[in-house]
């Protein structure tokens, strides 16, 4: 129990990451395709001004997941990292584009400056998704030995499976993100909504044949896996999967975007939970969960760390979402009355108080050695900086008016 | 002195292009950790000015912090994706580093993770609530971009602590046994006065930074006398980075004693010193070559005051260990020179400005005074960059300081020098696009009523 619940930690990231991330590339691709003219301009812009305020959010789920991973299975993320290092390092490449294109629209001025940084940046959205989902069915495939770089460098992940999981990687990116801004343009570009709607059910047919020909891969070249998926608790998982994407496109045709989010959510946690418990508790070939474990206080403090900073980030990613979704938190914009501060103390007062922290601070930091001194130290000196500064900066602002 | 081999969690594999993938790690770290600053210290000097803003109702600081603000924004994105390159190059360049002791740090980095998610979060909120908020919650909630710009150092740095000053396990034949996180992490006497000087470090190459692009608007403007608007955009980071610096030689001084203590080695490295000696001498520039500085300038026992507090304490030297064990003395030597050299200038410069201040002068708006500004910046994010060479090249040949070098390490994949090429060629492409942006962001005047979405900039017309 206690060396699985961080697996689950990392599934879960992996879905989260899959949705929300995949949402993102997939507005890129979308941005890549979307026609010339005012009304691919138009397109274009929404994509942006819709994923603008969530995207960085979203990527963090990577690192929750690498990091969890490599804390909780050290030796498990040694050897996928090394041998599935090309992908990985494209991966990395495709997110280091993605992020600089934000970065850089936040300057254009120009109509042609924009469909540059596009042209170039989309490609980007292609890359990563394809990558890590090549990656994801590199180890699914057994094509990733415990070691360092024991597997082969190109060959781990360029096999059937994984270049069926890059494929449906992509795809299904588009899948979402087109349903995301179909959902989005309802509120402020109603005129927008048939296009993307368009888009999410060829992307979405797209996806499901895809995942359907996978089962055929998976039988020709990953025979063990898919024998495993065919056992109980995971065929529960993978029909849960389909039912879920079937309906997830029979609710883009009512055009209930929202739901439709939440069914795709559903099919990608279905096939990576099935995928999980086909496998259990193999890891890679010749490892096992509980070999590849963290000792028992690692894991304990992982999943405590764990717990407390959910139950920090999820109300905080909550007021985030409600800002973007809503468009507003509460009624703003109304000139602020000037808060009255505490009466400042004299300038004398203060330069003789900046003048103590700093001798106090020197005496403990520099030239006491006692580790409870050198704390003293460090809390004055912060203090004769704050107070230094709280008593320079309104005067030089005042001499400047 | 002798050190117990180590049973690595994977195979150690003999890699050709060790030095390219450090040089990799490196650059990857270089061009993270100026980022790092802007993430500590910028969010703290927008939230200032909104306090004013809240406190005077007057427009003007409104306007500047809105600015600032879409500028902390444009940088956090940037940092997101170097520090997930980082993330990456874990796995990628030290995979047996972190399979072996992934179990002992890695609950840094997954703190780290939740700390980096609330940053985004929060300012993801504040950047695009400006609008859609009262403006006192809008301004409360840009107070956890500052406890987790603080947090976020402290989960980084208690691992880069512990790998200078390893603790928190044991090794039972060669293998990691016995693993407590929390002591190896925080529990690390090392972890304190890292933590404090690169805090600090981050106020000053942001205070620095971005007066100095106010002064370089004065130097290229001089005729004009200063609005208000560019004489409060100059004042307020200035007198931040002018109030950490003389601090930070203090801050810099509990460093290295603890560097003394904790590796004798590294300390012999910054100073080049051989022979293990009492009442040490120091060296003021020059090259080490054959066990001696040439063409240095002795301080005869200042070493050992510095390190010791003790005029004929005895300092260890670089003979004490085999020459294997032994970091590249000059690169080390070099980087902290440079780093104590620009910080006691840096210093000074901020005592000149704290005394003008503090005698109610106006700061002169002369070509010296702004060129000197203008350098600071800059002067200070090299600085910065050479601390880091001097603290992570002088733990070398180590990894893990003592415990597991990282030639053992390092990855057994092939291609390093080609990924090294790509991510060079990437990162000076990003560099320019992020130069070409902020020139924009900086140019582009912002009314009161812009909208705050990206892409809206594309709209605005250039104003004065």
């Amino acid at each position: 129990m206690l060396q699985t619940l961080p697996l689950v930690f990392v599934l879960v990231g992996l879905v989260l990451y899959t949705v929300l991330a995949g949402a993102d590339f997939g507005a890129g691709i979308w941005r890549l395709v979307s026609d010339r003219g005012t009304r691919g301009q138009a397109l274009r812009e929404h994509a942006n001004h819709s994923m603008g305020p969530v995207w960085e959010a979203n990527h963090v789920w990577l690192i929750f997941v690498l990091t969890v991973t490599w804390t909780a299975y050290p030796s498990f993320f040694g050897s996928v990292a090394s041998t599935l290092a090309v992908a990985l390092f494209l991966a990395g490449v495709g997110i280091i584009l993605r992020g600089a294109g934000y970065a850089l629209r936040s300057g254009v001025r120009s109509d042609r400056e924009l469909a540059l940084i596009d042209g170039a940046f989309a490609v980007a959205s292609l890359i990563t998704p394809f990558a890590l989902g090549a990656a994801a069915g590199g180890i699914a495939a057994e094509r990733v030995p415990v070691g360092n770089a024991a597997g082969d460098l190109f060959a781990s992940w360029t096999g059937p499976v994984s270049i069926l999981a890059g494929v449906l990687a992509v795809v299904f990116s588009a899948y979402l993100a087109a349903v995301y801004l179909a959902a989005d343009a309802a509120r402020e570009h109603p005129e927008l909504v048939e296009p993307f709607r368009r888009r999410a059910l060829a992307a979405g047919l797209a996806a499901g044949a895809v995942a359907a020909a996978g089962l055929g891969v998976l039988h020709a070249d990953a025979h063990s896996l898919y024998a495993g998926l065919l056992s109980r608790g995971a065929l529960a998982c993978v029909i849960v999967s389909a039912l879920a994407g079937a309906a997830t496109l029979g609710f883009v045709i009512v055009g209930r975007f929202e739901a439709a989010r939440y069914g795709a959510g559903l099919a990608v946690a279905g096939v990576i939970a099935g995928w999980a418990i086909a496998r259990y508790p193999t890891l890679l070939p010749g490892l096992s969960v509980h070999r590849a474990a963290a000792g028992h206080d690692t894991l304990v403090t992982l999943i405590v760390a764990v717990v407390a900073g959910g139950a920090l980030l999820f109300p905080a990613l909550g007021l985030l979402f409600s800002l973007t979704l809503r468009g507003r938190l509460a009624p703003g914009e109304s000139t602020p009355e000037p808060i009255r501060a505490a009466r400042p103390l004299g300038g004398a007062v203060r330069a003789r108080l900046a003048v103590a922290l700093l001798i106090v601070g020197i005496g403990m930091l520099n030239a006491a050695s006692a580790p409870w001194a050198h704390a003293v130290g460090v809390v004055s000196l912060f203090a004769f900086m704050i107070v230094a500064f709280a008593s320079l900066v309104p005067a030089a602002l005042a001499d400047e008016g | 002195m002798s050190i117990p081999p180590l049973g690595a969690a994977l195979a150690p594999v003999h890699q050709r292009y060790l030095l390219e993938a450090r040089q990799m790690q490196a650059l990857s770290f270089a061009v993270h950790i100026p980022l790092v600053c802007f993430g500590i210290a910028f969010p703290a000097m927008v939230l200032f000015l909104e306090w004013l803003h809240l406190r005077t109702g007057d427009p003007l600081y409104r306007t500047l912090a809105r600015r600032w603000s879409r500028i902390v924004l444009a940088l956090f994105a940037v940092g997101v994706i170097t520090g997930t390159i980082l993330s990456f190059e874990m796995g990628l360049l030290w995979p047996n580093f972190t399979a072996t002791f992934g179990s002992v740090f890695g609950l840094g980095f997954a703190i780290e993770g939740f700390s980096f998610f609330m940053e985004a979060i929060f300012i993801g909120i504040y950047a695009y609530g400006w609008d859609r908020m009262s403006p006192r919650a809008h301004w409360l909630s840009g107070i956890p971009i500052v406890i987790t710009g603080f947090t976020g150092s402290l989960m980084v740095i208690s691992v880069n602590a512990w790998m200078n000053h390893p603790g928190g396990f044991a090794l039972h034949a060669g293998h990691v046994v016995d693993v407590d996180p929390l002591r190896a992490l925080f529990g690390n006497p090392y972890l304190w006065s890292e933590l404090i000087h690169m805090y600090i470090a981050g106020y000053m190459v942001t205070g620095f930074l971005v007066a100095g692009c106010y002064a370089f608007g004065r130097l290229r403007g001089n005729r004009i006398p200063p609005t208000r608007y560019q004489r409060v955009a100059l004042t307020i980071p200035l007198t931040i980075a002018c109030v950490a610096a003389p601090v930070q030689v203090l801050v810099g001084d509990w460093v290295a004693r603890d560097v003394a203590v904790d590796q004798p080695i590294k300390l012999a490295a910054i100073e080049g010193l051989y022979p293990t000696t009492r009442g040490a001498s120091e060296h003021l520039l020059g090259w080490y070559t054959d066990g001696q500085i040439k063409d240095g300038i002795a301080i005869p026992h200042l070493l050992s005051l510095l390190a010791y507090h003790s005029w004929d304490a005895r300092v260890q030297g670089l003979d004490t260990v085999p020459a294997a064990q032994r970091p590249p003395i000059n690169v080390v030597r070099f980087a902290f020179q440079t780093m104590v050299g620009i910080g006691t200038l840096l210093a000074l410069l901020g005592i000149a400005y704290l005394v003008i201040r503090i005698r109610r002068r106006p700061l002169p708006d002369s070509r010296w005074v702004n060129g000197a500004l203008v350098l600071a910046g800059p002067a200070a994010t090299v600085a910065l960059i050479a601390g880091w060479v001097t603290t992570e090249v002088g733990r070398q040949p180590w990894v893990v300081y003592r415990v597991m070098p990282t030639a053992d390490a390092v990855t057994g994949a092939g291609g390093i020098p080609v990924g090294y090429g790509t991510l060079v060629v990437t990162y000076l492409a990003v560099g320019a696009g992020l130069v070409w942006v902020l020139r924009r962001l900086a140019r582009a005047p912002l009314s009161e009523r812009e909208a705050t979405l990206p892409g809206a900039a594309g709209a605005t017309p250039q104003g004065p």
